[in-house]
């Protein structure tokens, strides 16, 4: 079972340094314990770009994020877990080594 | 068979609900994965001997007979659903993942069951719905009519929540031994909250006390402690309803008005409640192990209970125990009931200053502006006496209580005039007494951690 692990942030700012290491130091127990699928951070809203190709012309492309708000998805992890519970206590090590609020959805 | 009188049937067929309903639905989880399915086939069971044993007869072994036929529902409406590879896939899965139960922690399907009801990652009233409909086999009517929320509303949150845990995989397993102690208590708060409804009912629309809902609360914390006897938080839930579910019918006098503990008939408590409460506490008190939140309530409302009439209540043990609870609960409504306690012991005017100091946190607190009230009217300020209970009637829920505050605010005389004259006949003897301590089972402003709220404060 493949959980995202979202990450929320409400500062522009990226990781620091100790968060960075942290984040590393986590990052390598997900490995040597096999939740490990994939992992990422993101650049900051402002450098989004939007693309609507529903209709039949040319695509419609728009700067920045499709929604703004005082929170933004900051990065993620796709961890593989047996069930929720151990999907949660990996998120919450992982919202401590990020020092940022997590939010955990499962893949259908 | 003989024919059966329909008397008997019923009568068979609720003690088979109490007995087996539980046991049915968490037997069906596990074995086809699937809360819904589960929920449903226990349900068409229970339909099916309604109709059934009056005709055949009462079978000599109802569970059994409940077992069998409920298993049947359960492939038929898989078959029906043409889903019937991906159930048995997930129920492989499900059953086939469950790591092997760690020796000592004692292994029930109801007890799985109740877990997973009461699942940190599902909202509180979700886990309170859900436990009423898959543990105690309430129907969603019942439910929806005990928490005054429409049928469709209700059956929609408890169908959310079975969706969730589908999809996200909520585990239908005893929590691994490090997280037993919090998940434990989650189980406590979301059965605390189902007695604490029942026991001050909130609804305009039902009554002052629901001994449906404080009765579903006792039995299945009689059953969580049956499966976890050691716990020590479970015994003292257990023991703190019994002491307070013995007080019920002394409560609420005839016409419907909130008795104070210090005004209640003693002699219409019920003492086999009282001496089973007692002897759990006592129990807890010789095992030596610092007692949690629930076990102190507890004993407070042992000390309660163990005076013949509330003059010979040893304030001082209360206090004692009140100061144990506010090390463990620094919750500003364990400080208000503290205080409380307190002014029975120094006085009012020491109660006041505590309980003044706690407005900005309690202002939106009915139970706040109560015990202001009635300290007030005590030190004989009784314009602002009058004022502090036209809040609490304001904010309080509860009919009787708000019958019983009414009372207290029109007995203070409104003229602003003479307040020495007037205060006089309030402060006499007969009448220094509290009246807010402890007619509230206990507090539970931390009892839980979700974020979608916190359980009601009670003092």
């Amino acid at each position: 079972m493949q959980y995202l692990v979202s990450v929320i942030d409400d500062t522009a700012g990226s990781a620091t340094s100790d968060e960075a290491a942290a984040i590393d130091v986590f990052n390598e127990r997900l490995q040597s314990e096999g939740h490990w699928v994939f992992a990422g951070g993101l650049g900051s809203p402002s450098t989004a770009t939007v693309i609507d190709n529903r209709g039949d012309g040319e695509a419609v492309l728009t700067d920045g994020p499709f929604v703004e708000s005082k929170e933004h998805l900051a990065g993620f992890w796709i961890i593989e877990a047996a069930d929720l519970d151990v999907a949660l206590r990996l998120a919450a090590e992982g919202s401590g080594a990020c020092n940022r609020k997590v939010e955990v959805r499962p893949f259908l | 068979m003989s024919r059966q009188s329909i008397l008997d049937v019923r009568e068979a067929i609720n003690e088979a609900h109490q007995v087996e309903w539980a046991r049915l639905v968490a037997a069906l989880a596990k074995r086809f994965g699937d809360l819904d399915v589960a929920e449903e086939a226990a349900a068409e069971a229970f339909a099916t001997a309604a109709a059934r044993w009056p005709v055949d007869g009462i079978p000599p072994n109802p569970g059994a007979w409940l077992t069998t036929t409920a298993g049947r529902k359960a492939i038929d409406r898989i078959r029906r659903e043409h889903r019937r590879d991906d159930k048995e896939r997930e129920a492989q899965l499900l059953s086939g993942n469950n790591p092997p139960e760690p020796l000592g922690v004692i292994d029930d399907d109801r007890l799985r069951l109740v877990f997973t009801c009461a699942h940190p990652a599902l909202a509180t009233e979700a886990r309170v719905a859900l436990t009423l409909r898959m543990v105690a086999g309430l129907t969603v009517p019942e439910i929806a009519r005990a928490f005054l929320v429409r049928e469709t509303a209700m059956a929609q949150r408890i169908t959310r929540a079975k969706a969730k845990i589908k999809a996200a995989r909520i585990p239908y397993r005893v929590p691994a031994a490090e997280d037993l102690p919090t998940r434990v208590s989650g189980v406590l708060a979301v059965l605390f909250l189902v007695f604490n409804e029942g026991y001050l009912a909130t609804g305009l629309g039902t009554g002052p006390v629901r001994p449906d809902l404080t009765g579903e609360a006792i039995r299945l914390t009689r059953l969580v402690r049956a499966l976890l006897p050691q716990d020590g938080e479970v015994a003292g839930l257990l023991a703190l309803m019994l002491l307070t579910e013995a007080r019920r019918v002394a409560r609420v006098s005839a016409t419907g008005e909130l008795v104070p503990l210090g005004e209640q008939d003693r002699g219409a408590w019920d003492p086999a409640l009282v001496s089973e409460g007692h002897r759990l506490v006592r129990q807890r008190l010789s095992s030596g192990v610092p007692p949690g939140r629930y076990q102190i309530l507890a004993a407070i409302n042992a000390v309660h209970t163990s005076a013949r009439d509330a003059g010979d209540t040893d304030w001082s043990q209360v206090v004692a125990l009140y100061d144990q609870l506010v090390r463990l609960d620094p919750s500003p409504v364990v400080a208000l009931n503290r205080a409380v306690a307190l002014a029975e012991l120094d006085g009012p005017d020491v109660a006041m200053a505590l309980v003044d100091g706690l407005e900005d946190q309690l202002a939106g607190y009915h139970a706040f502006h109560a015990a202001r009230a009635d300290l007030l009217r005590r030190v004989g300020r009784s314009q602002e006496s009058r004022r502090a209970y036209d809040r609490a009637i304001e904010l309080a829920g509860n009919t009787a209580e708000v019958a019983y505050l009414t009372r207290r605010r029109d007995q203070m005389v409104l003229d602003p005039q003479t307040p020495e004259a007037d205060n006089h006949e309030y402060r006499g003897r007969g009448d220094s007494r509290g009246d807010q301590s402890e007619h509230r089972p206990g507090t539970n402003s931390t009892a839980s951690s979700s974020a979608s709220g916190a359980p009601r404060p009670q003092v």
